[in-house]
């Protein structure tokens, strides 16, 4: 558990998050490695299933990161984005995966700081956390196939 | 069109916890529409069972398929392919579309994965309400559009009733009642005279009350 590292996906807007994280490289902001970043065009183009599948697969925590309220570059994509998100919550605690490893953020492009702070403290809450109960089987299984 | 809700998870895991290979079949029609059991729930319920069954241990060899109607036994047809290489079916159609698979493979557990609820309309996105109850003797000619059958909590024919509130049903305050609905429809149409009219005795017979029923085309029937 103390050498725990998470494996955190984040699912960035191109138009705010991926920028920022662009932003936090520009301005030498370290974030921790563990974040593997998803660029989508919009937030609201993440669906349940591509969230469900990153835990499936092995993920220790999920952010999707969308554009500040009113600043969509597709009018609301990150509304129903956020609404999204919450029903896959739901969905995770029904699993009996805890809820609290996906998060909906919401930042400008611009906010370079802010997404490396974001990237760091979700990396850190997950690392309370502990491992996802999918994980240890779906690395062992990884293993197995791998041969 | 026909609604249905997805059964809770765990009424669902333990329905397949005996078995190893499940086919999860979904349906393009009703289930899609009110986003119960169309292809994408379909890739979601695949992915929450293997997740409960990764937890507890044991992968879940878990095919998908959606087929284009499940009460059809044309489309049922297109399972047989993969209906060998699996031990239960779990269907994510109405209970027509599950009876249908089970009726077509009869050495085949086939589970529903959801509870059809009610024939209903879309009244805006996400927001399903029951509308039809298939009574097989439509009274919307005479009620000026709205179905006091299955709109009016009581079923009255000759309604409001005393529970009529401010236009709100006494069972819930949610519920307008359906026959201020009617009321206000006639009146608008100019059709009072309609509301005047006292209706007889519903015959049930053409619902339930002469059991399952059938329709026959004989000029369709072969």
């Amino acid at each position: 558990m103390e050498n725990f590292e998470p494996i955190i996906v984040a699912f960035c807007c191109h138009y705010c998050a991926y920028t920022a994280a662009d932003m936090a490289g520009s301005r030498r902001c370290t974030y921790p490695p563990n974040v593997k970043i998803i660029r989508v065009p919009c937030s609201g183009k993440v669906d349940a299933i591509h969230i469900m599948k990153a835990f499936e697969k092995g993920a220790d925590g999920v952010y999707v990161a969308g554009c500040l309220e009113g600043d969509c570059h597709f009018k609301n994509g990150n509304l129903k984005a956020a609404h999204r998100v919450d029903y896959v919550k739901k969905l995770l605690d029904e699993v009996g995966v805890e809820s609290e490893r996906l998060e909906m953020v919401l930042m400008s492009a611009g906010m370079g700081e802010f997404f490396a702070e974001t990237a760091s403290r979700f990396t850190e809450k997950i690392r309370r956390l502990g491992p996802s109960p999918i994980r240890p089987v779906a690395h062992s299984e990884a293993m197995a196939a791998a041969g | 069109m026909i609604t249905a809700e997805r059964k809770p998870l765990e009424e669902l895991i333990e329905y397949i916890r005996p078995f190893d290979r499940i086919l999860l079949v979904g349906c393009n029609e009703c289930v899609t529409v009110c986003a119960a059991g169309g292809r994408k729930e379909v890739g979601l319920l695949a992915s929450s069972l293997q997740m409960a069954s990764l937890k507890s241990g044991k992968p879940l060899d878990i095919k998908e398929m959606t087929l284009e109607r499940q009460c059809d036994p044309e489309y049922v047809e297109e399972l047989l392919p993969v209906i060998d290489g699996v031990d239960a079916v779990m269907s994510m159609a109405c209970g027509c579309g599950v009876q249908e698979v089970a009726r077509r493979f009869k050495n085949m557990p086939v589970f529903p994965a959801l509870n059809t609820t009610f024939m209903g309309a879309s009244e805006r996105q996400g927001v399903w309400a029951e509308r039809c109850r298939g009574c097989g003797d439509c009274l919307l000619g005479i009620t000026g559009g709205i179905c006091p059958i299955v709109r009016c909590s009581k079923q009255l024919l000759n309604g409001p009733c005393g529970g009529s509130s401010t236009g709100k049903c006494e069972v819930n305050p949610e519920i307008d009642c359906a026959w201020q609905l009617i009321w206000d429809r006639l009146k608008a149409l100019g059709m009072e005279d309609r509301y005047e009219e006292i209706m007889p005795a519903k015959d049930w017979r053409t619902d339930r009350g002469s059991g399952p029923r059938k329709i026959l085309r004989e000029d369709l029937a072969e």
